[in-house]
Formats: structure tokens, sequence, C-alpha cells
């Protein structure tokens, strides 16, 4: 198992090069740069910033200079956009806000999505299972980008019970319509897959013999059917989390909460290329990383699986 | 939060609890209008994204200056109208040449640390601005105010000590300009002129400007800013006029989509926001004490591309000048848009300070007697419906941009039976298209830089860099030229536009106006002020 994981992270290196060279090479490849506006600067003046940044050197120089103070300092460079932060500062003050609506959102995601499914492959064809399957179609066609306006326009306009958005250093009252948003349609899946999952279960031979033996339909499920079961689920929630923790620019944008994704996306707009690196990388890493932690996992609840 | 910024906050949150307690029992009313003040002296307002910079020196959008504008306060301050009244400077004289100001300063400004505001932070502040090693991309704004040296400070051939601005003693400032400059008192509103604290740059470098750090000389100081959510800013009590100042607390939120600022707005977190494209006509007349339209200092328009090598049909000024008359631009204002902008015949904004919108000719005609003389100068160069025009027309990626692009193209093929192709692009390849001769047909606007026609009418000049048409008139150069230093340009103006209706290398669309919901309760907003320079100091909340 050790050797496995060194391994994992031993390939995660190279790959991570490669996510490197790749995003540097397509971003510069795109047309326009940071500096670019509607008015054009004077040529000095452009000079001046070009030299300033480090744009005025040869394309390999630049990707050589960029990965040696990423790894030999963890120094993702200045914000070519918000020229008072750097990269760093700004991945320090978005990603934590990220990371906890998003955490929060996994939580609400696999503990609803999980009950709604397995009630509804026990109960299968009652009104428990209609009413689960209803609840997760529902959500799944209502992507987050309908629902967030639709929470803004009851909750704030109509009720006016919750903020309408921003973060305030992460406040419960800021959390519950974006953590609402964000996980319905994770839920949603997640409640899918465990119903299939737990539903070819109880169809195999050996859940069949556990009820033969006599036992309580309560262990059955929960003693021998959730291990397998859950299987399926454990290789969707691994991207899932990495997606949910870094960020969604749909919950940025319309609750104003200052997390990651706005910033990515809003750093592709601008040619930002210093935060398009540092927030790739990032999210590179937590998805090589998650991975990692699934095939463990896995490896763990499976007995089949050895390493 | 660190623990230190914790205790900064609570400590700074209960005096401006107390100071604001204290300040509604002593002032329940407005000193000059007599209005009952509201208790709660706090606005929060909305910007769609989050600026580049808040350093003086670095500034280069129009949320940041309004932010700077409140933090830092330099020599003038407009008042409601955009006139000129005194801000760390008193007065200023100039010498006869009109190549030297001198500026006289209040000997009672001060920073918020206390440290008095002297001429030599404006010297230090200037210097800085003009410099390679900031690197500032409007540096060039010193360059603009044609201050002595100001372009080889920046080109990195003279040290910035060379600036033509000196201080020769603590309250006397000295501008040394290359030429005369009749609105150069109006240059120094703009916030890359405000002084800056040399000491707090020294010690903490690009760091100044988070809150811990900044000392700053405005109405107003730095509390807290949180990128991409919140700026709040509360007053300053070392301001020199802070007896004045009525609002406590003021929060600049980022909120990106405008309709769900507007859903924020309408439950009372917000005391103003934008106006979404096409709401207007419904919102005014749900809510007609909040919603506002006022003209905004820019000018939209389309422009052709002139270069050789271009397509040919549009190198005659017949076929553009028929394009040009083809659009209907009071559809466009009044029911494309339908939010205060006005149909423009010239590419001056009607509203610029100075400036009479001259008689051009298609602008007093009927829309019939336009498109007559549109179809008469097609079929002149040769294109009807045998042989039909067809064009390329480009824009940058958003809502009312293409619906423009739509009305526009649909008015060219009824009129004329010109087949157009829409291409929109997201902007940075937009600008590049477009900078690169890339196009047939481009969307442009345009926003004054000041208030005064040369920041429209230099585009025309065939060397400017913003001249993307590559339009290209000597005797257009020499009248911009000319009015440089003219004491009266406003007819060397009129007949730049008439060359512009003429030769037509664009085609000026409409005016915008600014259209933004104002809470009811807010009182002192400078409507009047064209390029809506707004000070947090003169706002104030009326009790309702």
């Amino acid at each position: 198992m050790l050797s496995f994981v060194i391994r994992r992270l031993a390939v995660a290196i190279p790959t991570l090069l490669i996510l490197v060279v790749l995003s540097f090479i397509l971003m510069y490849a795109a047309p326009g740069g940071p500096f670019n506006s509607e008015r054009p600067l004077p040529p000095e003046v452009l000079a001046n910033i070009e030299a300033k940044y480090g744009l005025d050197q040869p394309f390999w120089k630049q990707i050589i200079n960029y990965v040696v103070s990423v790894v030999t300092q963890f120094d993702f460079g200045p914000s070519f956009q918000y020229k008072d932060r750097t990269v760093n500062e700004v991945i320090a003050q978005g990603f934590p806000v990220t990371l906890t609506y998003g955490f929060w959102s996994f939580v609400v995601a696999v503990t609803v999505g999980v009950s709604l499914g397995v009630a509804a492959a026990i109960k299968q064809n009652s009104w428990i299972d209609y009413f689960a399957v209803g609840v997760s179609i529902g959500a799944q066609v209502l992507p987050n980008f309908v629902m967030a306006p639709i929470l803004l326009l009851v909750f704030t306009l109509w009720l006016g019970w919750l903020p309408g958005g921003g973060w305030n250093g992460g406040q419960w009252q800021f959390l519950i319509m974006p953590v609402i948003a964000l996980s319905t349609s994770y839920m949603a899946s997640i409640a899918r897959i465990t119903r299939s999952s737990m539903l070819e279960v109880l169809n195999t031979n050996f859940i069949r013999t556990a009820q033969a033996k006599g036992l309580p339909m309560r262990r059955v499920i929960w003693r021998h059917a959730m291990k397998p079961t859950i299987l399926p689920v454990l290789s969707y929630l691994g991207p899932a989390f990495v997606g949910m923790i870094t960020g969604s620019v749909i919950i940025d944008v319309f609750f104003s909460t200052g997390g990651i994704g706005q910033f990515f996306v809003n750093s592709a707009f601008n040619r930002d290329y210093s935060v398009i690196m540092g927030i790739t990388i990032l999210v590179g890493t937590l998805t090589i990383l998650f991975n990692l932690v699934v095939d463990i996992l896995y490896a763990w609840i499976d007995p089949k699986i050895r390493y | 939060m660190t623990l230190r910024t914790r205790l900064l906050a609570t400590t700074s949150a209960v005096l401006i609890a107390t100071t604001g307690a204290l300040y509604a029992d002593g002032h329940a009313t407005h000193p000059e209008t007599g209005e009952t003040l509201a208790s709660d002296q706090s606005f929060t307002y909305r910007v769609g994204d989050e600026s580049p910079s808040i350093d003086p020196g670095l500034v280069e959008d129009v949320d940041g200056a309004d932010v700077v504008r409140d933090l830092f306060e330099g020599l003038y301050n407009q008042d409601a109208a955009g006139n000129l009244i005194p801000g760390v400077a008193l007065s200023h004289e100039m010498s006869e040449d009109g190549l030297v100001y001198t500026f006289t300063l209040r000997d009672n400004a001060k920073w918020s640390n206390g440290d008095p505001v002297t001429a030599g932070d404006f010297v230090y502040a200037w210097q800085r601005a003009a410099s390679p090693e900031l690197a500032s991309p409007y540096s060039w704004y010193m360059d603009l105010m044609s201050i002595e040296n100001g372009g080889a400070v920046i080109a990195g051939d003279m040290d910035p000590s060379e600036l033509g601005v000196t201080a020769v003693d603590d309250v006397t400032l000295e501008v040394r300009l290359t030429q005369p400059l009749p609105y150069f008192p109006q240059m120094v509103t703009h916030g890359t002129t405000f002084p800056v604290h040399q000491a707090t740059i020294e010690e903490h470098g690009s760091d100044w400007v988070l809150p811990e750090n900044m000392v700053s000389n405005g109405a107003y100081v730095l509390s807290e800013f949180v990128p991409q959510e919140r700026l709040v800013r509360t007053r300053n009590p070392m301001y020199w006029d802070n007896e004045n100042t009525i609002l406590e607390t003021v929060t600049k939120l980022v909120i990106t989509d405008e309709n769900v600022a507007l859903t924020r707005y309408l439950a009372g977190e917000l005391d103003r926001t934008d106006i979404p494209a096409g709401q207007f006509p419904r919102l005014s007349a749900e809510f007609p004490d909040q919603a506002n339209s006022v003209p905004q200092a820019c000018s939209y328009y389309y422009m052709f591309n002139l270069r050789d090598g271009a397509p040919e049909e549009l190198q005659d000024p017949n076929v553009r000048k028929a394009l040009s008359l083809a659009v209907d631009r009071d559809v466009i204002a009044e029911n494309v848009l339908a939010a205060g902008q006005k149909p423009a015949y010239t590419f001056t904004h009607w509203a610029t300070a100075g400036f009479e919108t001259p008689d051009i000719p298609m602008a007093t005609m009927t829309q019939a007697e336009r498109n007559e003389m549109a179809q008469e100068l097609l079929t002149e160069a040769g294109y009807g419906s045998d042989n039909p025009l067809s064009i390329d027309l480009v824009y940058n990626t958003d809502d009312s941009h293409r619906s423009v692009a739509i009305a526009i193209s649909q008015m060219w093929k009824q009129t004329l039976g010109v087949e157009t192709t829409l291409a929109n692009q997201e902007w940075q390849t937009f600008l590049e298209a477009r900078g690169n001769g890339d196009f047939d047909v481009a969307r442009g606007g345009w926003c004054a830089d000041y208030n005064e026609a040369s920041t429209f009418l230099d585009l025309m000049q065939s060397e400017s860099g913003y001249n993307d048409s590559k339009y290209n008139n000597p005797e257009v150069d020499a009248l911009l030229a000319e009015a440089k230093t003219s004491d009266n340009p406003q007819a060397n103006y009129d007949r730049v536009e008439e060359f512009i209706a003429q030769d037509t290398p664009i085609i000026p669309i409409y005016h915008y106006a600014a259209d933004y919901m104002y809470a009811t309760d807010l009182e002192g907003w400078p409507y009047e002020n064209f390029e809506q320079n707004w000070y947090s100091k003169d706002l104030y909340k009326i009790a309702e």
C-alpha cells in the first residue's frame, strides 16, 4: 500500500509539470494579453510594465523562471490584474471561502443523497421511491444558475430571511444559500447512483443468503449491502469533492462570495497569466490528491482490491 | 483575521459606534439644508468587478477612482456640478506664458496618522506615478498633463526627480508645463495626481494598500478590503473638514450579476445599484423616485476599417456615408436601449463642457430623408439589388451590443439591401482583432478622460494610438493640433465634426447615459456632475 502511494505521488510530479507547461503555452497562445485594453498603452508605458512582470523575456525563460520560483519558494508571483496583490494572497483569500462552502455542500450532498438513494432502493416502487426519484430528477434539471436566482428571490426579496450575498467572514446566514445551490445537483447524482447501486447489490446472491439466514433487514442493509453499494458512489465523490471545493463560478457570481471560482474566470478573461497558473496548479494538485484518496478508500472498503 | 486586526476592528467598531451616536445626537439636522438626518449614516453600493488597484499611483478604472477620491484628497475637488473647489490646495496662480502653475496648499491638511500633508507629498506622488519602477498603466497621465520631462521620465531616459514639479516650501507646489494647457487645473482632480504617504510606502512596499497599513489623507480611511467581495471605508477623524462629513461608513460590494444586485437593492441591502440593460422603462415607471438616468461621458460608435488591404467597397466615403445615414438612431436610443441615451450625430458627447453640438446636416433631416439620400449614394457607388453590398460587423460579446448590431443590420438590409454578417468576439480577442485591423466594421465605445471635447476628437488624429479605423486626414490633424493651445477651440471642433460627418470614418450612434437606482433616503448625489465624480463626504441620508 505504501509503495502504491509513493508511486502515485511520484507520477503526480511529471503530471503537474505537464499541466503547467501546457497551460502556459495555451494561455500565451490566446489572443490579447494582460495589459491590453480599449486604450492601448503608449509603448514606453507598456515596456515598463512588461519589464516589471518579466514579460519582456523570452518565452522559455519565463516558463523556467516561473517553475523555479514556484518549486523553490512556493511563490506564484504578482497578479497582473490586481496590482495590489500577489497570487499567493489572492488564493489565500479566495480559497478558504470556497473550501468552506464547498465542504458544507459536500456534507449536505452526501448525507441527503445517500439517504434518499438507499431509502428509494429499499422501498422500490413505493411512494418513497417515487418521491426520492422525483426529488433527484427535479434537482438535476434545476441547474444552479436557475436555482441561485430563485433562492435569492424567495429568501432575500420575498421573505427577507437571508442576506442576498457576500461572505462577511463566513457567518452561517451567508452560507445557507450557496450551500443549497451548490449541493443540489451533486445530491441528485449521488442519490441516483446510490439507488441503482443498492438495487443491484440487493439482487446479488450474498444478500439473498443473508436474508435466508434470517438476518433482520436493517442488519442486511448496514452490514452487508452498504459497503458494495458505496463503491460506485465513491468514484463519483472524488472528482465531485474537488469540483465543490475548487469553486463554482456560478456560486461566486450569484452570491458574491469572493471565492476562487470568480477569480479563476476573471483571470481568464483578463489574461491575468499568473492567477490563471496559480489556480490551475491548485486545482490540478487537489484533483490528483483526491483521486489518490479515493483509490486508497477503495482498497480499504473493497476486499477484492489490493494494491 | 489575526488578533491584531481583530483588535483593531473591534476598537474601531466601538469608536465608530460612539462617535456615531454623539454625532446623531448633536447634529440631527443637515447643517445647510436643515433636513433631519437618519441615525444610520452608512452607504452601500454595488460595483460589477474588483478594481485593479486602489493605489492612487496605479488606479486605472472608474470604480477604483471612486474609492481613491474618498481615501485621498488631491489639489482640487469637484462640487456637485463638476466645478473646481479647494481640496488640499486653496488656490493657484498661472504664469503669464501659461507654463508655470503655483498652488498654495492649506496648512491644516493631515494624514490619517497625524502627519501634515505637504507639497513634498505631491512631489513624491507625482514622481512615483511617472516612474518606470512603479510601471503604472496610468503613468501616461503625467505626460498628458504636459508636465516638463514627463515623457522622458516615463521612458526611463530621465530620473523621476527631473519631473517638472517642485515643493517650494511645505505649502507651495510649483508645476512646470511644456505647453500651455487651458484645462490643466481640471486634470488635478484625477486620482493619479493625489498625494501618497512616502514613509508608509517605503515601509510596506506594495502591501501599503492593506487596511492595517494604509495612511491616507481623504475624508475616509480604509477599514476593510476583501478583494472580489467588499471594501469598507470609515470616516477619517484627522481629515481637515471632518466636522462637515456626515456619512460614517461607505461599503463597496462586488456583485458581478446586475440582476442579483437589483434584487439585493430591492431587498434593502444596497443604496445604489446599476439598472440592468433593458429594465429602465419598467423600473422608472415602478420606482420613479429611485430610477435615474444621467448623461454619461461616453460615445458609442461603429468604425470602418480604412487601412490598405481592407475591403475595397468601404474605402468609398459615399458608401460609408450611406451606411451611416441608414442607421435610425432614434430607434436605437428610444426602442432598443430605452434608458436615457441620446441619438448621436457627432462623436463628441453632447453634454461635454464647453462644447456646443454643431449643426450636422444629417441631424436635422427626417429618417425618411436620410434613407432616401442613403439609397441614392449607394446606387451612385454602384451597389443595388443586382450587386448587393455585403459586410462583416464585429462586436465584443455582450447582450446590449448584440441588440444594437441586430437592429442596425436590419436597418441596412431594409433600406439598402446590404447583407451584414454579425460576429461577436470575447473582449481580449476583439481588441486584438480590432487593433490589427482584422475587421470591416467594428463596434467602438469611448469614454472621456477629462471633460473637454478633445478627449473624444483626438481619436481622429492619424497618429493616435486609439484610432483603430486608421482615419487619416491632414486637415483634421492640423485643426486638432491648433485646438490644443487655442483659447476658443470650438470652431476647430465644429470643423472636425463636419469632417467626421462627411468622410464617415466612424458612425456615431448614441451618447451614453448612466442608469442607476438610488435609495430614496440618499441625498447629495452629484447628478449634475457630467464625469459622475462623487465624493462620499458630500452624501448623507435623511430620516424617512
